[in-house]
């Protein structure tokens, strides 16, 4: 209960600029991956980035939350800038979820433990609190009966929804999704989405690199298009589908609505 | 016309029918593969005919020996454990003098050889559990020196190493008169190291007791620290405070108790050293030479073992807010242990058998008595072979099951 007023609390203030990426690049070695990106994005904006395969999508997401450094430009996520001092980047990950492509789990603990060992190491809460807020995340996403099995005990769509719920435990002020449906089988990625739309109903910050085209259209208050490294796009929905600007855009929506 | 394994075959199709009819019954299959082609049948056919080759093998060999030695008069049985063995060890660690029985040779052997197997683990383990997490160091010296090493000791004969330390660095150490001296207390010659050995006086019990309640103490606290962490997620500094408790409480008690404790030095009497403890050079070759020799393989599989955890386990641990060192100790080294495990008990057990090579240097080891001076003395090569064999089965197969049991205890689940 106390969660639902806290969030609600949240949509309330919604305060703008909450990651604050300005004239950001990144090389690897002498390869430009990342080039001048700026972009703002508020308190319970949702952003689905789209673009080709190699076009620095998930590059540019694990560069949010310091899994990737960059080289120029700055980076402020909730007013702390990401610099290479750790405590900036551990205040960062404490407060910025994160769900991978292929789920990442930790195979040796329960689904349980795996949700629990983040807020009782990181964030020092009590192992009775921290299983119970556990048990009530695992309900949201609809697998309560799994969490003493283990996570080889899963199917994908279920390992990916405990993924979403290890990522929530944490009370994150933003959440990024890095590909969560592509390693999936077609018939799970509806369990998976179903959940990811009930989570930005409830006004998370949520930054999705996505190929669901249908998950853009319903959820997304932006959808950027990248290619090469670079923004290329950025629009509502409604505009980025109907009437993309771009030429480039345009060939990608082509290639991709086609099927 | 039919080769006899086909009778033996033919055979066996008569005795195994009623049992395969039985069989198709309940599983209601229409018509089963003739014996002939039934895998079954052809696996039994296999087995029964191995199982005959090793007996008639075993047998052939038995009696042939068995033969021979009554032909030459040699007498069997284990009686000549009780006869007086008449010659003297350089080191042991049970009461032994040249009118013990063989028997206690056989104690004298196996007891130096567990200790050296056992030193050498302990060491082993530390050097090749840092040398390779060294070898993965983002610092570029570091990580070439543990490179240097693992790929100069582990292609080098271990032999030829135990030759190294021996006849190349111990036998080449000044003579006592001349020992390179550390304090006036400790010494190292070409005859061994020489520390200085504790005396315990009146009053050190204390001492003990003082042990005894800080290791009970460590546990009470680990105990109360874990509960408190559950109730309020406190993480209490378990492993400062134990370290505390387990070097304080037994120092104030030795004051406590006037210093009950009196070190025996070792000094110089006549050509050689007495008193204090001493390790003689053949045990400090092998020594080494094993630690260095199974260390450089140790870090290998624990380079391996680390890497075969990946590295989306490392990201998702750093993504959830875990700084580096918890991830490493709660995400990282449990999967790697399942990796590493297996491999270390294989070291381990190499490491006990290669201490065999203690006779090349003459160190008393269970080969170099009891298979050594013991046979020669005796004859009694069938019995001394078989016991010593026994020995280092035994030996091998307890390690197996203790390191079976952790792996068991820290292995992933799975369906």
């Amino acid at each position: 209960m106390t969660q639902h007023t806290e969030s609600k609390d949240v949509q309330a203030v919604n305060k703008p600029g909450i990651i604050r990426v300005e004239g950001m690049h990144k090389w690897y070695g002498n390869f430009h991956v990342l080039k001048d990106l700026n972009l703002t994005i508020d308190q319970g904006e949702r952003i689905v980035i789209c673009g080709p395969s190699g076009s620095g999508k998930s590059t540019f997401i694990r560069c949010i939350n310091r899994l990737e450094e960059h080289q120029q430009g700055r980076i402020i996520v909730d007013d702390v800038e990401l610099t290479d001092d750790v405590r900036h980047i551990d205040s960062v990950r404490r407060e910025v979820g994160m769900v991978f492509q292929h789920f990442n789990l930790f195979p040796h603990l329960t689904v349980l433990e795996n949700c629990c060992l983040s807020p009782i190491w990181v964030r020092k809460t009590p192992r009775r609190e921290a299983e119970a807020c556990a048990m009530e995340y695992l309900e949201r996403v609809k697998i309560p009966d799994q969490a003493n099995k283990y996570p080889g005990q899963l199917s994908g769509g279920q390992q990916q929804r405990v993924a979403i719920a290890r990522a929530l435990c944490m009370k994150p002020k933003i959440m990024l999704f890095d590909e969560p449906t592509s390693a999936l089988d077609p018939e799970m990625i509806k369990e998976v989405l179903d959940v990811m739309i009930e989570l930005a109903g409830s006004g998370m910050t949520m930054i999705c690199v996505t190929h669901e085209m249908g998950f853009a259209k319903t959820v997304a208050d932006r959808v950027i298009f990248m290619d090469g490294g670079e923004i290329v796009e950025e629009a509502p929905p409604s505009e980025f589908f109907s009437n993309p600007r771009e030429a480039r855009t345009q060939q990608f929506l082509q290639q991709i609505l086609q099927h | 016309m039919i080769p006899p394994g086909l009778t033996v075959m033919l055979f066996l199709q008569g005795s195994f029918s009623g049992r395969g009819m039985k069989k198709q019954t309940i599983d209601s299959r229409p018509t089963g593969p003739k014996p002939l082609y039934d895998p079954r049948v052809r696996a039994l056919f296999f087995q029964v005919i191995s199982l005959a080759a090793v007996f008639w093998v075993g047998w052939v060999l038995i009696d042939n020996t068995l033969s021979n030695m009554q032909s030459r008069g040699i007498s069997t049985g284990f009686g000549f454990l009780g006869e007086s063995a008449g010659f003297g060890i350089i080191m042991h660690l049970v009461p032994y003098d040249a009118t013990m029985s063989y028997g206690r040779t056989f104690w004298v052997g196996l007891t130096n050889t567990l200790l050296v197997s056992a030193m050498g683990i302990v060491t082993a383990t530390i050097l090749g559990f840092v040398i390779g997490v060294a070898r993965l160091s983002s610092n570029w010296l570091v990580a070439k020196v543990a490179l240097v090493y693992i790929e100069i000791i582990r292609n080098i004969p271990l032999l030829l190493q135990i030759f190294f330390w021996y006849f190349a660095v111990l036998s080449n150490l000044p003579s006592p008169r001349q020992s390179v001296e550390v304090g006036g207390a400790l010494f190292l010659n070409n005859r061994g190291l020489y520390l200085p050995g504790p005396v315990l006086q009146d009053g050190f019990g204390l001492v003990w007791g003082a042990v005894v309640l800080a290791l009970v103490a460590v546990v009470g606290v680990r105990v109360w620290a874990k509960k408190r962490q559950l109730a309020t997620g406190d993480i209490f500094p378990t492993f400062k405070v134990s370290i505390a408790l387990l070097i304080l409480l037994p120092l104030v008690a030795y004051f406590i108790a006037g210093r009950p404790l009196e070190w025996d030095l070792p000094a110089l009497k006549g050509f050689n050293f007495g008193g204090g403890i001493t390790l003689i050079p053949e045990l400090v070759a092998l020594w080494i030479a094993l630690s260095l020799y199974t260390a450089s393989f140790i870090a290998e599989i624990v380079r391996s073992g680390i890497l075969s955890v990946s590295q989306g386990q490392t990201e998702a641990s750093k993504a959830l807010g875990l700084p580096n060192g918890l991830t490493l100790r709660l995400v990282v080294i449990p999967q790697a242990m399942r990796v590493i495990i297996p491999p270390l008990t294989s070291q381990y057990l190499n490491l006990v058998k290669n201490s065999s090579l203690a006779t090349a240097i003459g160190y008393p080891d269970l080969v170099a008595v009891f298979m050594g001076t013991t046979l020669n003395q005796t004859g009694q090569a069938v019995e001394v072979v078989a016991i010593t064999m026994a020995v280092y089965l035994t030996i091998s197969l307890l390690i197996s099951l203790f390191m079976n049991l952790y792996n068991r205890a820290v292995a992933i689940k799975e369906r």
